[in-house]
């Protein structure tokens, strides 16, 4: 074979190999229907008078104009395998939208004040965000100092009965009669007996975290195998060695998923505590637009926590995926 | 109160000498459900410096349970353990224990696993060479940044050996490393055990169930009776290295040691 000839035969290949890169059809269809949601917004009158119907639209026409060009740039070269993955969803977001939009604020069908536009809760983000970010920061400053500090002491408390049988024959019995109560059991009290309703609050939080990250670490300093101690042992090994190189990191799994528990416990009195008696945060936000039947906001706040949360659990399994890379089959966030 | 002295080389902290060890009328029992069970019945023996010893025995009699003694991780209930002049009175790097299983932890990579022990005794700084030699010992150079789910039960047994050589140890203590092993890859670590122990020159002590290893192996095999394990003869394997499995004289010594475990053809 001449090399003119292994040239064309490699354009071929390659022409070929072209036109079987897909078409992204559900990257058009996910532009038209934008760009319908779009036209929706912005040509059918509102039933009622409502702020930032014109942002809606915008927003949605661009969305779609984005993807109309992401549609054509994937014949030229092929888009990132992320967006592509993506399609679907963005498929029926578009869909979800325009329903939404139809039934609210187009049709009125739903009663109000219960149920918003989504204009309505866009303006809450345009209108109100510093106040919505203020809570937001709030909400981080009482919850992530409690959270790490209940989650220190669960680990330390964790592994010092896991290891001591000393240790472990007196708080055992307390972990087991106090763990299991709900850490909102403790409100009257620690309302009552801390100074400032924060530092109630981080008590709550700590003590709610505390809990699972102190039994999950002890089951899993217990569980390590007694080989693992007898090789280190053989070696010259020293107590102190034996706990913090090979119970915690055999332990580590087991921490983790004590953690992630801790996380949610910890987000839950974290709500209730703002709602109750702090007056700050985004469960106070939700609490306070409730009060005023502005149910946008309230909406707007839960959109943000729900952010908030996840970004939370993303970060912590992120920094388990990092520390426990030597695990084969972790779960995936 | 100490038998024949042993090890007479003076001691020195970067390589300690091969050690003997004397085994002196040690009997032993664990607690089972509230009873003693004697595993131990006053086991007498001695093994000089350097030596390739192989105990043998029905599965259970608690030659694993001497293995433990020797290495310090039990004390035994009567008699003594005297290596290098001194009672055995706790685990010491200069006796490592290598098991069945690799124990490797899983959460380290093949190269930290082996600097175990020198990290352990705060050596690994001054020490680290020594972990690339042990690496290179058993072959495996190549894997040093890999974690144990990531390579072959050969490789990762490979592995917990270099992780015992890497103390220098003056005794190699070996319970039934090669169990698990697929029965090529079992063949070859044979060789490498051997000419390991030739190279360095520790003294071995080998726990196996196969009796065709043990003759080719060892120097010497002891034959154990049922539990409580008592030594029920002590036969020299006089053969030189490399052994070859058809060679008659070890044929013989195989249906002798067979027939001292009541498994005679």
């Amino acid at each position: 074979m001449s090399a003119v000839e292994d040239v064309r035969a490699a354009r071929g290949a390659l022409i070929r190999s072209d036109a079987r890169h897909p078409l992204w059809l559900a990257g058009a269809a996910a532009a038209v229907a934008w760009l319908g949601a779009a036209a929706l917004t912005a040509l059918w009158p509102d039933a009622d008078d409502l702020g930032r119907t014109d942002l809606l639209a915008t927003i949605m026409a661009t969305i779609g104009a984005a993807l109309l060009v992401s549609f054509a740039a994937d014949r030229v070269r092929p888009l990132p395998p992320i967006l592509r993955h993506l399609g679907p969803w963005l498929v029926a977001l578009a869909l979800a939208f325009a329903g939404w939009e139809l039934i609210t604020a187009k049709l009125d069908l739903l009663p109000r004040p219960f149920f918003a536009a989504p204009q309505s809760m866009l303006e809450v983000f345009t209108d109100d965000w510093p106040r919505l970010g203020e809570s937001v920061l709030r909400s981080l400053w009482l919850l992530l100092p409690a959270y790490l500090l209940g989650a220190g002491a669960g680990f330390l408390v964790g592994i010092a009965i896991g290891w001591s049988r000393g240790i472990g024959y007196w708080v055992h019995p307390a972990l087991r009669l106090i763990g299991p109560v709900p850490a909102v059991a403790w409100i009257p009290i620690a309302f009552f007996v801390f100074p400032s309703s924060h530092s109630a609050s981080t008590f709550l939080i700590a003590l709610a975290t505390f809990f699972p990250v102190a039994v999950l670490t002890w089951s899993g300093v217990a569980a390590v195998g007694t080989a693992y101690y007898d090789v280190a042992r053989t070696m010259g090994a020293k107590p102190w060695f034996l706990i913090s190189r090979v119970a915690v990191p055999a332990a580590m799994p087991s921490v983790f998923v004590g953690l992630f528990m801790g996380l949610g416990a910890s987000f839950s009195v974290l709500v209730v505590a703002e709602m109750l008696g702090v007056k700050a945060g985004l469960g106070w936000y939700m609490q306070w637009a409730q009060g005023w039947a502005a149910y946008a906001n309230m909406y707007s706040a839960l959109l943000v926590m729900a952010v908030m949360c996840s970004t939370l659990i993303t970060l912590l399994f992120r920094v388990r995926d990092r520390l426990l890379s030597w695990q084969k089959g972790l779960v995936r966030w | 109160m100490v038998g024949p002295v042993v090890g007479t080389g003076s001691p020195s902290l970067e390589a300690p000498a091969a050690q003997g060890v004397e085994i002196v009328d040690v009997s032993h029992a664990f607690t089972l459900e509230g009873r003693p069970l004697p595993v131990l019945d006053r086991v007498h023996l001695s093994v000089g410096p350097g030596e390739f010893v192989a105990l043998l025995g029905p599965s259970g009699c608690g030659k694993s349970t001497l293995l433990r003694l020797v290495a310090g991780l039990d004390l035994p209930d009567e008699g003594r353990i005297v290596a290098e002049g001194r009672p055995i009175d706790g685990p010491d790097p200069s006796r490592v224990l290598m098991f069945q299983d690799p124990t490797l932890y899983p959460w380290r990579t093949v190269a930290a696993n082996v600097g175990l022990g020198l990290e352990a005794r705060g050596q690994l700084k001054q020490l680290r060479h020594r972990v690339d030699e042990a690496l290179q010992l058993v072959g495996l150079e190549n894997f040093a940044s890999a974690y144990p789910h990531q390579i072959s039960g050969g490789m990762a047994q490979r592995a917990a050996l270099a992780r015992a050589l890497v103390n220098d140890p003056a005794i190699l203590i070996l319970d039934e490393p090669l169990g698990k092993l697929d029965s090529l890859t079992r063949l070859q670590m044979q060789d490498e055990l051997v000419r390991i122990w030739q190279d360095r020159g520790f003294t071995a002590l080998l726990v196996t169930h196969d009796v065709e290893e043990a003759l080719l192996m060892a120097g010497r095999v002891i034959v154990f009776s049922d539990r409580p394990a008592r030594i029920r003869a002590d036969l020299p394997v006089a053969l030189p290295y490399p052994r070859h499995r058809d060679d008659p004289e070890l044929v013989r010594l195989r249906r002798e040691v067979l027939g001292l475990l009541g498994l005679a053809t």
